[in-house]
């Protein structure tokens, strides 16, 4: 039978743990964010993406995913939200000027799904980098920067 | 005295039955159409059965020892070798057919075949493989589940399986490990609206070979209609009843 002081000390116990596994969480919160949260780096072209940032953190898989079934099976390409416009704009460049793939530790789409422990498996079969990293002479026309850059401008006109 | 004013309603009423008329009949003649359906889509349109998407190739044309349409294909999709030529995908092949009595032989390119019944369609457990309204038949990876039934089914023996973890994929061809794909006839390309032809096609032309007439079979303006209007042209294994949107010439 377990006596009432051995309880106490557990929960005081647990009480300290907590406390002190929440302390990086509130620095983190408070705005240091050296710390647990994720580092974001920022979209290299634009200054609004297709949709305000809080609804493309919540629903862009949502978005993705409606789009992608329209273009697999009815053809429509070029709209708004598409995975090759995602990397159009979030893809970082290293010293060299090469492209760094958005699933890359630390970039676009790892830096949050890697904090959230949330697998992506889109980049088994697509491109991490940017259309325009790739040969320029066969670029589909919704593929290359300008109808990218259209879709965002569009995107703003509609705000 | 209440049978002028009865008149008067009346009058009003016909009134506006006639302008009524009048608006509807200008309705119709501006922008109502019964049959007639435009042939360009839109890019951010559906795609629809108006077009039907199709190749003549002419055996005669094609070269013994030419692999261009292959390279061709291979470059546009980033399909490469991983050492084992048997697991390899291959969209497209070259197959040379020998006549048994007359000793004839002839090569020509395989790839699918494009049905318009199409067996992979039927046998698909999970509905990834589909036939698009353009009669492009196409795998939709997204819900491949990499069984390989469709790989049995397909008489051209036109699909391929991924075996290895791929990268460097082509940003307008996704591809990946553990599904099945095949021949989409560059489906970005046509998806542009803006005369791209397959790249196979295209590679096939620059070479001068022209052995690969590649448009709409439903356009009986375009090149491949025109042709197959005016030259024999057959579909292989036409037994099978599949009415192919690939064929061929002098086989």
């Amino acid at each position: 039978m377990i006596k009432a002081p051995a309880i106490i000390g557990l929960l005081s116990g647990l009480v300290v743990n907590v406390a002190i596994g929440m302390t990086p969480w509130a620095t983190a919160l408070a705005g240091d964010n050296s710390t647990l949260l994720p580092v974001i780096p920022p979209a290299l072209e634009g200054e609004q993406c297709v949709e305000p940032t809080e609804v493309m953190r919540r629903d862009h898989m949502r978005f993705l995913l409606h789009q992608r079934d329209e273009t697999v099976h009815s053809g429509i390409r070029g709209a708004k939200h598409s995975l090759v416009g995602c990397i159009a704009c979030h893809a970082q460049s290293d010293a060299a000027g090469a492209a760094i793939p958005v699933n890359a530790e630390g970039q676009f789409c790892e830096s949050c799904h890697g904090f959230a422990g949330v697998s992506m498996d889109c980049f088994e079969c697509h491109a991490s980098v940017p259309a325009r990293q790739q040969a320029l002479g066969t670029l589909p026309r919704w593929m290359s920067s300008p109808a990218v850059a259209v879709a965002h401008t569009s995107a703003r006109g509609a705000d | 005295m209440g049978g002028a004013r009865k008149s008067l309603a009346e009058q009003s009423r016909r009134h506006f039955l006639a302008k009524a008329g009048a608006a509807a009949a200008v309705g119709l003649a501006a922008g109502v159409r019964f049959m007639d359906f435009p042939k360009a889509r839109a890019a951010t349109g559906a795609v629809t059965d108006n077009q039907r998407w199709g190749m003549l190739i002419d055996a005669n044309k094609c070269a013994d020892g030419c692999t261009a349409c292959v390279q061709a294909c291979n470059d546009e999709h980033g399909i490469q070798s991983h050492g084992n030529a048997s697991t390899d995908a291959q969209w497209i092949r070259k197959v040379r057919l020998r006549d048994k009595a007359g000793g004839r032989e002839s090569t020509l390119p395989l790839m699918c075949q494009h049905c318009e019944e199409p067996p992979c369609v039927d046998v698909c457990p999970t509905g990834a493989s589909f036939r698009r309204a353009d009669g492009i038949v196409l795998v939709d990876k997204h819900s491949c589940i990499g069984c390989r039934y469709c790989m049995l089914a397909c008489p051209y023996k036109a699909r391929s399986f991924v075996h290895e973890n791929l990268s460097d994929q082509k940003p307008w061809s996704p591809r990946g490990k553990g599904t099945v794909e095949s021949c989409n006839l560059c489906v970005h390309r046509l998806d542009e609206n803006r005369g791209r032809i397959p790249a196979c096609a295209e590679r096939c032309e620059r070479e001068g070979h022209r052995a690969i007439v590649f448009g709409d079979l439903n356009d009986p303006a375009s090149p491949v209609a025109k042709a197959m209007r005016e030259q024999q042209s057959e579909e292989l294994r036409a037994d099978f009843g599949l009415n192919t949107g690939i064929r061929y010439q002098n086989i």
